[in-house]
């Protein structure tokens, strides 16, 4: 047994601990939660916490919020935390509504992030909908164009979150009217010397990683998948790879395309 | 320190088997977890003969107030818990109890037989919540199976043994009194309760198992009723569990007749809990000797009605 810090891994300090609602504003249809997490490492771009308000978490409607919930990190730094939230569910809805010196229990850094780019291979980062959020901050690290696809232009409004992101919607309202994989068949046309990090629903992650096998590019995929803890107790977040069932908290949440058989895992997304 | 079958320990407050995984808890936060070790004595995660992938995902439904796991017991086998997990485990501060399972009486006896020796294992927990294959009858919902259970494996070891007891039975204490009857040294409940959810698009069970065990908060009611019929039953230890989130659920699993008190899913939610719910204990207990030795309570406590 080993505490491993690597470049892909920011060991967690034991325990939950308190951090401060900062700010909370729009970004489009989601909202960015900036928190103060002073004790905190910096963490690696990929890897993620396990949230919850310390307040009225559990006896809302039905009870729930009960479990903490996941979230990549959007961006870090001085003992800040940014997340990106869509409030789609009650962990969500919370999370959604709380204010500047409200409190937030935050486990983490947890799991392993990305991998930098090897043999020269060009990075290309492909998000869709809230899975843009750990592409943020590895794009400022190892640069890249970012192939981002949205529901609607509501939802595309958060593109502006990266750099010069190259934009698709389900509707067409905004950029490129169709799946972010058609940019991603384009660019990989351009220069095919490339590494993918996509992050997204697993209908769009299957479909990165579908194409990126069909033309032998290697791709990273950043995976999400409900989970009770964060650090390999529960044993409920696992997925099927071809070494068996990983627990995605522990051996992810980013995985090598190549790994896995398919990136639809049942009850993965939401 | 309390005296748990010859054991001696630091506090009350352990944690449910399968509910932290000490090994994957070092490999996230580091030696910290050593230091400050949640639980004074550690129960592993059931270990079969064979290894075992466990369930199809999903293997999570969150539900009012707890949670509704289908794991399906993955293990590396006995083997592999031998040469992987067991020197790991010995690392730990705490004395280690392993939970072990098996589909006969001849395979609990294997793995039993396999821990007898093993100076790292202070006592061993069966886990009696899965059917014999040979009778079809689940192991610790009859009291006869379960006292035929124990008659085969109390000759292999002089470890202590604790029997995790099923809530899913007819008659928990007449399992128990059978346990301690046929040489169990101790009963530990209540396991999870059966329940199921569906997906709320397709209307087709969620879990990948179908079934899964509740737990959390939606249970401790539950619990509380069964330590306390368990306790009036038997003389040998219980160790209670079933939603504990604070102190004052553990002193009320204390109250109801349990010796120890284990914590499993509010780790999920606070790795540290186990530690809390120590701390909260003795500040409850202090403060009650200090001030309130008649009623219990230093301040005069909340009843539900308002």
């Amino acid at each position: 047994v080993s505490t491993v810090t690597s470049s892909r891994r920011t060991p967690a300090p034991f325990g939950r601990r308190g951090g401060v609602i900062e700010a909370n504003r729009a970004a489009g249809a989601y909202r960015v939660l900036e928190v103060a997490d002073p004790a905190g490492p910096a963490p690696r771009p990929g890897q993620f916490y396990m949230l919850a308000a310390t307040e009225r978490w559990g006896g809302g409607d039905e009870e729930r919020p009960f479990l903490p919930r996941a979230f990549s990190f959007l961006r870090a730094g001085d003992g800040r935390l940014e997340f990106l939230l869509e409030d789609v569910g009650p962990g969500t809805h919370r999370l959604a509504e709380l204010e500047p010196g409200d409190g937030l229990w935050l486990t983490g850094p947890l799991g392993i992030g990305f991998a930098r780019p090897e043999d020269g291979r060009a990075p290309v980062l492909v998000g869709g909908g809230i899975g843009i959020v750990p592409l943020a901050g590895w794009q400022d690290e190892v640069g890249g164009p970012a192939l981002l696809g949205f529901r609607s232009a509501a939802h595309a409004e958060a593109a502006a979150l990266l750099a010069d992101p190259d934009v698709a919607t389900d509707d067409g309202s905004v950029g490129h009217h169709g799946p972010v994989t058609d940019l991603l068949g384009e660019s990989l046309d351009a220069d095919p010397d490339a590494v993918v990090y996509a992050c997204g629903p697993p209908a769009m992650l299957e479909a990165v990683r579908a194409l990126c096998a069909g033309r032998g590019v290697p791709a990273q995929l950043a995976m999400e998948s409900g989970m009770a803890c964060g650090f390999g107790a529960c044993f409920g977040c696992v997925v099927p790879t071809r070494e068996g069932y990983v627990r995605l908290c522990l051996d992810g949440p980013v995985l090598d395309a190549a790994d896995l058989d398919t990136a639809l895992v049942p009850g993965t997304g939401h | 320190l309390i005296d748990f079958c010859g054991i001696e320990l630091a506090h009350p407050i352990v944690n449910g088997s399968g509910t932290f995984d000490a090994i994957a808890a070092r490999r996230t936060f580091g030696d910290a977890l050593l230091a400050d070790f949640p639980f004074a004595a550690f129960v592993s995660k059931t270990v079969t003969l064979e290894p075992r992938q466990g369930n199809p995902p999903p293997r999570l439904w969150e539900q009012p107030a707890g949670l509704i796991n289908s794991i399906g017991l993955p293990n590396r086998g006995l083997h592999g818990y031998l040469e992987h997990d067991l020197p790991a485990l010995a690392e730990l501060p705490v004395p280690l109890i392993v939970n072990v399972m098996g589909f006969t009486r001849a395979e609990v006896g294997e793995l039993v037989a396999a821990f007898a020796e093993r100076v790292e294992v202070a006592a061993l927990e069966l886990n009696v919540s899965c059917p014999n294959v040979e009778s079809g009858l689940i192991m610790g919902a009859d009291p006869s199976e379960t006292a035929a259970l124990l008659e085969h494996i109390r000759p292999l070891t002089a470890k202590p043994l604790i029997v995790k007891l099923t809530p899913n039975a007819t008659d928990v204490g007449a399992v128990a009194a059978a346990a301690e009857g046929a040489g169990a040294d101790a009963v530990s409940l209540i396991n999870t309760l059966r329940g199921m959810a569906l997906d709320p698009r397709t209307r087709e069970p969620w879990l990948g198992g179908g079934t899964g065990g509740v737990s959390g908060p939606a249970v401790r009611a539950i619990a509380l009723a069964q330590v306390r019929e368990v306790a009036s039953r038997v003389t040998v230890p219980v160790v209670g569990m079933g939603g504990v989130q604070r102190g004052r659920d553990a002193d009320d699993l204390l109250r109801a007749g349990a010796a120890l008190v284990a914590v499993g899913t509010e780790s999920f939610r606070d790795p540290r809990a186990g530690e809390r719910v120590a701390g909260e204990l003795a500040d409850l207990i202090s403060k009650r000797s200090e001030t309130a030795p008649e009623t219990g309570a230093t301040e005069t406590p909340k009843t539900w009605v308002k």
